[in-house]
């Protein structure tokens, strides 16, 4: 019975093909929206958590922060190499501390040149940041103060090409300096920026030969346990306090970014774009309800003397509804199938124009006809009730 | 031997007050299992509002109909469909036919409701097409068949399910007298053969006086009721 009930459905449905597909749009963009959404939502989560996982494990960073001095700020005065090593020899669950010493310069090779940052710092730096090498080594420790290099991927390809730059010489405003090793790439961020686009120099180097001072503009800590990151980060908090004689209840001249935090904030971002979609899908698939309702309502009427005779020949109430409340539902998971079908091309054009990994969430749908489905339910009811009200007689003399 | 269709002081009033329509007034009437009868009367005199109540399709305002014993009037809407289901076919004068569905599938339709099996439904439906003469037109939809076809269409789609009632309101109504006489035999033939108690309305006194009981109605009133042929005992 049902089959027979849904067989008849299919086949009103094709009867008026035009007028079928023009009311199922609205659940096609609805349905097509829910997917795309949830698709790119999820293709952007996932780059992001690639990100981060890229940007290494469990980072926090020590900025300096403002000072107030009367009414101006001013940036607050950097680190020193000692308080790095007070960071590591008094906080616990430290995996990696490297301290940065940054300049920004034109590198040039040979006829290429290209403007860079030069991050001076110690060979903990490649491992906290999770850079793997790509030829030749890192510096060590001993190398602090030679004029030796590592390049990132960008700036090797833009200085050297194709060819083969370990030995080759650097030279940086007055210094040149050897490569001894590249990175592999990693490309570019949620954020779209290039993280591969500089120079590694020891620590020293960067401080005597290119800066000429002895500051640090930043820390990089590498924890061992996600777990203790809130830890570590008093611990850090409270000891730089002290190390930089700021009083208690006085504002701290310094920050310690967690890395994680700014994945989060990254997620919420995502997160409110896809309510805001969000939104949008269910007025669409609202309005696609009530197209549905609306179609089904004037197929009521123009069927009114069909009705009768199914009920004269013995089809019941329950059966007259039954019938067009399968359509109903029919049409809009028609609505629902080509809804997935568009919200898949539409995510992969989306995830292609915003340089995300194309992703499949099988779960969606699943969610998509269930939402049509209900949709069809919901909307389809009043005009199936309506239809199955209609007294028999009254029904037969119809028009 | 209970007769298959009992009414008794059967009304049905249209409207309420100064408007009210009595289409029926205290109509009794008995029909036996087997029976071929014939219903006249002048235009408005309740014939189409009988036939109506007799199908299950409406239902008196005072007055009992029962049909093989059951009070009809005690059913609900869901149980008086599933009597037409099972017992009662229906002829219109209009046909009623589904427009753009084929002869076959017309003929169908009750057995869908009956949840007889595709093959099954495809074979008795065939079956009775061929009864009516109609073998080769299975496929021909109402739009491409005559009027008399089409009648017989309908014919068959009410006899299809082998109810016991058959209830015809001015069957040839709009078809030339050629056509009328062959519907008439059709269904003379089909209460011969198969034993379908009929119940005919219509305005020709020619075709009244093939039944074998003619019943005539005037201000919704039974006038006259006469036999005109016996009512053979049937041996099942
Ligand atoms: N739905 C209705 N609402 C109001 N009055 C009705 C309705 N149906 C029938 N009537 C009235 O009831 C009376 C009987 O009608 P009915 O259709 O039974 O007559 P009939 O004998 O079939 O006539 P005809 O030979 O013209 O078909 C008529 O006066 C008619 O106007
Ligand atoms: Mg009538």
């Amino acid at each position: 019975m049902i089959l027979s009930i849904l067989a008849m459905a299919f086949r009103e449905i094709r009867r008026h093909k035009m007028r079928s597909a023009l009311t199922t749009l609205g659940i096609v963009i609805g349905v097509g929206s829910v997917v795309a959404l949830v698709t790119v939502g999820e293709a952007s989560s996932a780059k992001v958590r690639a990100d981060m996982a890229a940007m290494g494990n469990n980072l926090l960073q020590v900025f300096p922060g403002s000072a107030r001095r009367g009414p101006v700020r001013t940036l607050a005065r950097p680190f020193q190499e000692e308080d790095a090593l007070a960071i590591r020899r008094e906080v616990g669950s430290l995996a990696l501390v490297a301290p940065l010493a940054t300049h920004s310069g034109v590198a040039v090779a040979g006829n290429s040149n290209h403007f860079t940052n030069v991050w001076g710092t110690t060979e903990d730096y490649v491992e906290a940041r999770g850079f793997r090498i790509g030829r030749g080594r890192v510096f060590r420790d001993s190398e602090q103060g030679v004029a030796v290099c590592v390049l990132g991927n960008t700036v090797r390809d833009k200085l050297f090409g194709d060819r083969d730059p370990i030995g080759e010489s650097v030279r940086i405003g007055s210094l040149s300096c050897q490569v001894i090793g590249t990175l592999q790439a990693k490309g570019a961020n949620a954020w779209g920026s290039d993280q591969d686009d500089f120079i590694l120099m020891p620590l020293r180097t960067v401080q005597r030969r290119l800066k000429g001072s002895r500051d640090v503009n930043s820390i990089l800590v590498s924890v061992s346990r996600e777990s203790a990151i809130p830890r570590v980060k008093s611990q850090i908090e409270s000891l730089m306090r002290e190390r930089r004689k700021i009083r208690p209840g006085q504002e701290a001249d310094f920050f310690v970014h967690d890395m994680k935090e700014v994945a989060e904030a990254m997620q919420e971002v995502t997160g409110t774009m896809t309510a805001l979609l969000g939104t949008i899908a269910a007025v669409s698939l609202l309005v696609g309800g009530i197209g549905i309702m609306n179609i089904m309502l004037v197929s009521v009427t123009e069927r009114t003397r069909e009705i009768g005779i199914r009920m004269a020949i013995g089809a019941t109430a329950g059966e007259v509804l039954l019938q067009f409340l399968m359509e109903a539902v029919v049409l809009s998971l028609l609505g629902g199938l080509g809804g997935v079908l568009f919200g898949l091309a539409a995510s992969l054009g989306m995830s292609a124009a915003l340089g995300l990994p194309p992703v499949f969430v099988p779960w969606i749908i699943g969610v998509a006809f269930v939402f049509a489905a209900a949709v069809g339910v919901f909307f389809g009811f009043f005009p199936a009730r309506k239809a199955a009200m209609l007294h028999p007689i009254e029904a037969l003399r119809h028009e | 031997m209970t007769p298959l269709i009992s009414l008794r002081k059967v009304c049905r009033v249209y409207g309420a007050g100064e408007t009210a329509v009595w289409a029926l007034r205290d109509v009794d009437l008995e029909i036996d299992e087997g029976d071929f009868v014939a219903i006249m009367g002048p235009s408005g005199s309740g014939k189409s509002t009988c036939m109506n109540i007799l199908g299950c399709l409406d239902t008196p305002t005072s007055g009992t109909y029962r049909f093989r014993g059951i009070d009809v009037g005690s059913l609900d809407r869901t149980q008086r469909a599933l009597l037409r289901r099972h017992a009662i076919g229906f002829v219109f004068q209009g046909f009623q036919l589904l427009g753009r569905t084929t002869a076959l599938e017309n003929v169908e339709l009750p057995l869908i409701y009956q949840r007889v099996p595709k093959r099954e439904r495809r074979r008795r439906a065939m079956e009775m097409l061929d009864a009516v003469g109609l073998a080769g037109r299975e496929h021909h939809t109402p739009a491409e068949l005559s009027g008399g076809q089409q009648q017989r269409v309908a014919i068959a789609r009410a006899l299809v399910t082998r109810p016991s009632l058959l209830l015809a309101d001015e069957p040839t109504g709009n078809l030339d007298s050629a056509r009328k006489f062959e519907i008439l035999d059709l269904l003379l033939r089909m209460n011969r053969e198969r034993g379908v108690t009929v119940v005919m309305v219509t305005h020709e006194p020619e075709m009244g006086e093939q039944a074998a009981r003619r019943i005539v109605f005037r201000d919704g009133r039974v006038e006259s009721d006469e036999r005109l042929r016996p009512l053979e005992a049937r041996t099942a």
